[in-house]
């Protein structure tokens, strides 16, 4: 079969409002590594916006993005159909996750953040270190990548906002049990909404566990070239698109990333309204 | 014979220019052409040439203006230069040929820009642009070109005439580097660059968009895999920072991000187009160089009430060119200078409300020969803005660098060329702002120039 570059081969609705899709793009499946990630334009008048890779297949030439429709970009996206192609991918971006023989290490999801951290949980495992793996969203029917979790952690555990799905509560509840009964740990990554990461960096500080997070601003050419992605990490503004995705979770303000993240928000309001009125959609929950 | 005043460029009113993006200068009509050119004394020993960093025969193509001998000009002109409808429109040509024309000590220089301009603009009226396809054979040599600025853009189009494959690989989704990213509408419309790209197409070049060498592909996988030579022209595009504290606080941009949202990604245009910008009533952009006059005078276009360039010196030191400066003061920029700021102000939700500044005076002059700006103890303020835009420069692009530790670097992390533009590695050629730090187009140009002509002369040898 002849696939057109950034051509959407396989699409599955994996909870209310989140989808995977492979994509065509043997440019990018060739190189991308755990951790990294791609900027895609869906469309002309489309945004730059950065997606994690959660899967690829080199020979194939494909990639896996997973993605919850919040905004105008990734309501666009989730309209797109297997056949349909994307206008722009470039990638693979960021600095691959560093994958060592740690020894033990928790690998934290939260969210759509689960498809972040699943291969960067299975090259860990990969490399023989026992992964206990935390995935966590607001409820049952939101929890996505349990069985492919399942698969690459040696431990899985699940906790949900309301208790409809294991334990009730956060990841970050998780995570502080575990420590406080003694569980040793010798790194932890976190990917996930930017609170999620800020309270797992204050739960592990005290035991001075190494912990990583994968950092998710506002990014416009992800190549270093706008700063619009900068963050103060260890006192020092710091480029998330070039110089991370991954920083040390105990240096990174994030307070500061919030913030950046919410500068938009008004913005973000009336071009979502505005599309979903285009497409005869009134609210942003149909679907 | 009594010498007549410059004919000058006939430009936009101003208050059309607020209401658009419009190209502000509006170029010499045929006979103000003539005219202007007619004021050329022909000097002997050419001194106009020698303020040209890529040498065009300044005299001989004015002289064929003044004959109407526009096709000959034209001809002349791009003998040297690739790109005179982009250069004609930004060069800063007072510090360059026009600052060594005879005439300039009278006062009046000859307007050298506005003739390149104006013969490069009547070559695309007049369709020459498209007939000029002229190419050798292929030679079954293939050529990367990293980075689609005016750099990659003159290497590209050199040798693909002699006969080279050329691919050209940009990480953006759009070719034409700073030119397509940078420079705004007003002052370089875009159709021109897009012609001169179309024209690298015309000439058989590939440009693969989306492709961030360093990441996608490596530049050792380039030479292993299918290339004979590699060029290296990504630009200065990693933006400075003051290191003052809140400077990562909401509503300040780098003028690289501002200029982005606004250029490359139509964010003017929202909500039509998805890429939002926000632009406050009261607006400081620091910086006095041509990047700062694009940033200010795009904010003014976008509705800011008040826009101010703050500046650390007086407007002689001001880097920019001085028709910008011209125009950012028309239509209404105002300039706080001899002011540096040392803190940017947040409210609780980290959202800026103001800079607080220090006022400067100048000292003896630096490195650069221009006046150092010494702090005036006691003398700070508070400025109040809600938008700040930092355009005090930027770092060269630092991807292929890093990933490529066997190319040598300077400690501003330049790529060290020779004079032709051959790096520390062989078969690995730079030039444009990644080996000189930032400079200018024409330059980017000249030193492109010079490496196509090493690339050739070393792959010949093979
Ligand atoms: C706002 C602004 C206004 C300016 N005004 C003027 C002016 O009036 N007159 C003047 O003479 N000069 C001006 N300049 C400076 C001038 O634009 C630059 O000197 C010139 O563009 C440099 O050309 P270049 O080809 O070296 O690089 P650039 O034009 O910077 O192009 C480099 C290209 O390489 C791409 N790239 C970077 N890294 C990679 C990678 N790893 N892989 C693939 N592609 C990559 C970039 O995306 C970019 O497209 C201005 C600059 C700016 C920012």
């Amino acid at each position: 079969m002849m696939c057109r570059k950034f051509e959407i081969l396989e699409k599955r609705t994996l909870a209310p409002k989140i989808k995977e899709i492979v994509l065509y793009a043997p440019e990018i499946a060739r190189k991308v590594r755990a951790g990294q990630f791609i900027i895609v334009r869906v469309e002309e008048k489309g945004e730059r916006i950065p997606l994690t890779v959660a899967d690829w297949n080199r020979n194939k030439g494909t990639l896996t993005i997973v993605f919850q429709e919040i905004g105008v970009s990734t309501y666009k996206l989730g309209k797109l159909d297997i056949g349909d192609r994307l206008t722009d991918i470039a990638g693979p971006l960021g600095n691959p996750s560093k994958i060592e023989n740690y020894g033990r290490v928790i690998c934290i999801g939260g969210g759509v953040g689960i498809a972040a951290i699943y291969p960067i949980a299975r090259e860990l495992k990969k490399m023989n270190n026992y992964v206990i793996s935390i995935i966590g969203a607001r409820s049952r029917e939101l929890l996505i990548y349990e069985d492919e979790m399942r698969k690459v952690s040696d431990e899985l555990k699940i906790t949900t906002d309301d208790g409809s799905k294991g334990r009730k509560g956060f990841v970050s509840d998780e995570l502080r049990d575990m420590l406080a009964k003694g569980v040793k740990v010798d790194r932890v990554i976190a990917v996930g909404p930017a609170i999620m990461m800020k309270v797992c960096a204050d739960v592990t500080r005290p035991y001075g566990i190494k912990t990583i997070a994968s950092l998710n601003p506002i990014m416009v050419c992800g190549m270093g070239m706008c700063a619009a992605c900068r963050v103060e990490v260890g006192g020092k503004t710091r480029f998330v698109c070039f110089e991370g995705p991954e920083f040390d979770a105990h240096e990174v303000n994030f307070t500061e990333l919030m913030k950046r993240l919410n500068a938009y928000r008004e913005e973000e309001k009336i071009a979502l309204e505005k599309y979903l009125k285009k497409i005869g959609e009134v609210k942003p929950n149909a679907n | 014979m009594p010498i007549r005043r410059r004919v000058e460029m006939p430009k936009l009113p101003v208050e059309e220019r607020m209401r658009s993006f419009k190209e502000v200068a509006l170029g010499l009509t045929e006979e103000q052409a003539v005219q202007e050119a007619e004021r050329c004394l022909q000097c002997p020993h050419h001194p106009c040439t020698s303020g040209c960093p890529v040498g065009i025969d300044i005299p001989k193509f004015i002289k064929m203006i003044a004959e109407r001998n526009f096709r000959e000009a034209y001809r002349i002109i791009k003998e040297k230069n690739a790109i005179p409808a982009i250069t004609g429109r930004v060069c800063p040509q007072e510090v360059q040929c026009e600052m060594k024309c005879t005439l300039a000590r009278m006062g009046e220089p000859i307007a050298i820009g506005a003739l390149e301009r104006f013969v490069a603009d009547w070559a695309i009226r007049e369709g020459i642009v498209e007939e000029e396809i002229v190419k050798e054979d292929s030679n079954g040599m293939n050529v990367a070109v990293v980075g689609s600025g005016p750099a990659g853009i003159t290497v590209a189009a050199d040798l693909a005439k002699l006969g080279y494959d050329v691919t050209v690989f940009e990480a953006l989704h759009k070719p034409g580097g700073v030119l397509v990213y940078g420079i705004p509408e007003f002052r370089l419309p875009k159709r021109i660059v897009e012609l001169e790209i179309n024209y690298l197409k015309r000439l058989g070049v590939e440009i693969k968009t989306n492709i961030i060498i360093g990441r996608t592909y490596t530049i050792e996988e380039l030479l292993k895999e299918k290339f004979d030579a590699v060029f290296i022209g990504t630009g200065a595009g990693m933006p400075k920072f003051l290191n003052i504290p809140g400077e990562n606080l909401v509503n300040i941009y780098t003028a690289n991000e501002f200029l982005t949202r606004i250029n490359l990604m139509k964010a003017y245009l929202f909500p039509e187009y998805d890429t939002p910008i926000k632009v406050g009533r009261r607006v400081g952009v620091i910086g006095g160089g041509n990047v700062a006059m694009d940033a200010a005078r795009t904010a003014l276009r976008l509705g800011a009430e008040e826009v101010y360039i703050i500046y650390r010196r007086t407007e002689r030191e001001m880097p920019a060119r001085r028709d910008e400066v011209i125009n950012a003061k028309e239509e209404g920029v105002k300039f706080q200078l001899l002011t540096q700021p040392v803190k940017f102000i947040g409210d609780e939700n980290e959202i800026l409300r103001g800079i607080q500044c220090i006022k400067m005076k100048l000292g003896e002059p630096d490195a650069t020969g221009r006046r150092r700006p010494i702090p005036i103890p006691g003398s700070e303020f508070n400025f109040e803005v809600d938008t700040a835009i930092v355009a005090i420069g930027c770092h060269v692009n630092p991807l292929i660098q890093r990933t490529t530790p066997q190319l040598k670097t300077n400690k501003w992390g330049c790529i060290i060329v020779d004079d032709w533009g051959r790096t520390s590695m062989k078969r690995v050629y730079a030039g444009g702002d990644v080996a000189l730090g930032e400079a200018t187009v024409i330059q980017a140009m000249g030193t492109g120039r010079k490496a196509s002509t090493a690339i050739h002369q070393d792959l010949k040898k093979k």
